[in-house]
């Protein structure tokens, strides 16, 4: 039993060192998958969530530098009037994504952010040009990220509609922004194709 | 006092039959429960453990322009245009729709990239070097071969029934067939309803339809 139990412990301390836990959401995303091969970045970025059923999450990734977050909250609150307290904005920058109108802010603030994915929200409003909040939302963020390299990030349920990404496409065009990254799940090349020949090549020549 | 018993000597059968021996401890532990543990704890790490790592994808969206000249030409010999429509389906069409829709074909996202290559073989054959090739060339080192499929344009059309997964796999089908030019656009109505037609959603408007913006 002694070697099979000391596979068992290597299996384990396999699975405790390469584990890494998923922060918690309020909505869980089944990405589509493609053959991209660029990763991830974690920081300076903008990510926009579109969940299965219509709704849009509004997200900042800049755990370097939490005050970008912070600011960003400031301004809006004292633009829109928002009337939030100071926890409530410090609560914004830990808060994962946030996923409500401008109105319903205070009250999913007032919530502390650990419990955000027990409260259920109705989604940025996009629909129409004249209510789009995401534009206000992405314009402010990228005032405040001024000076970084910035990455746009989309992230969309397998099951979400075409006009609701076009939307959001729309929403960062508003704001002059061209450049988007959609965040997929790895899957290889398919045989015999273009793609595969090229990196077969590339392989070749390293 | 007592006397360390040094071993050596034959003191251990000077004991009576009353005296009993010492019971010898195993030093063996039972691991049942630490293997249990561990089990449990490998359970858990795998369940929770995320291997899959996202990747990204690159999107450049061009920048909405009404002016006609600011649009970007194609050659319509080059151009295939395909549509995405509810429950996965798939339409394409080469160059212009004709009126009668006798080029609007139904495919499959399995079938799609046969399709897909065909057309980029045969624009691929129909191409004779011209002026704009030569812009390509320096691009690439003067590789005269890279200007091949500058005619091939593929234009994806999602329908409002098409998901977000649709319009990934068919971006991801660009990238895994080397095209280099595509556009996202919203459908034409005239194209619409020939889709609808297809499915057999289509109502006729009460209203006769306005004439098809170009």
């Amino acid at each position: 039993m002694t070697p099979f139990v000391d596979v068992a412990f290597l299996i384990l301390s396999f699975f405790m060192l390469a584990t890494k836990f998923k922060p918690p959401e309020p909505v869980e995303i089944k990405t589509p998958n493609s053959v991209s091969t660029k990763l991830l970045p974690d920081n300076d970025a903008i990510l926009v969530v579109m969940d299965s059923s219509g709704k849009v999450y509004f997200s900042m990734l800049a755990e370097k530098d939490p005050k970008l977050k912070y600011n960003v909250i400031k301004n809006m609150n004292d633009t829109r009037q928002l009337g939030l307290s100071e926890a409530e904005m410090k609560n914004f920058v830990q808060a994962p994504m946030i996923g409500v109108s401008f109105g319903g802010l205070k009250q999913l603030l007032a919530v502390p952010a650990n419990d955000h994915n027990k409260v259920k929200q109705p989604g940025i409003p996009i629909q129409d040009s004249a209510s789009n909040e995401l534009y206000y939302w992405i314009r402010d963020a990228v005032q405040a990220f001024a000076g970084h390299k910035i990455n746009y990030l989309i992230r969309g349920d397998n099951a979400a509609k075409y006009p609701q990404f076009k939307e959001v496409l729309n929403s960062f065009k508003r704001n002059d922004i061209y450049k988007f990254q959609l965040v997929t799940a790895i899957e290889d090349a398919p045989e015999g194709t273009e793609l595969y020949r090229d990196r077969q090549k590339q392989m070749g020549k390293k | 006092m007592a006397s360390i018993d040094s071993g050596g000597g034959d003191s251990g059968h000077k004991k009576g039959p009353g005296v009993k021996k010492a019971k010898k401890l195993s030093t063996r532990v039972d691991m049942t429960p630490m293997v249990d543990l561990g089990f449990l704890l490998i359970t858990f790490f795998i369940f929770t453990t995320t291997m899959s790592t996202p990747s990204t994808m690159d999107l450049f969206m061009p920048k909405d322009t009404d002016k006609d000249e600011e649009q970007n030409k194609a050659k319509e010999s080059g151009a295939m245009t395909i549509i995405l429509s509810k429950d996965n389906a798939v339409y394409y069409y080469m160059g212009q729709l004709l009126p009668d829709a006798s080029n609007f074909t139904a495919s499959s996202f399995a079938k799609i990239r046969d399709e897909i290559i065909n057309k980029r073989k045969e624009v691929i054959a129909a191409h004779t070097h011209d002026e704009g090739c030569k812009k390509i060339w320096d691009k690439n080192g003067g590789d005269q071969k890279s200007c091949l499929d500058k005619d091939f344009v593929v234009v994806i059309k999602p329908t409002a029934e098409a998901t977000y997964k649709n319009t990934v796999d068919i971006l991801d089908e660009m990238a895994i067939n080397g095209v280099k030019r595509f556009a996202m656009v919203d459908l034409f109505p005239d194209e619409l309803m020939v889709v609808q037609k297809t499915e057999g959603s289509y109502v006729a408007p009460a209203t006769p339809a306005a004439a098809p913006a170009k």
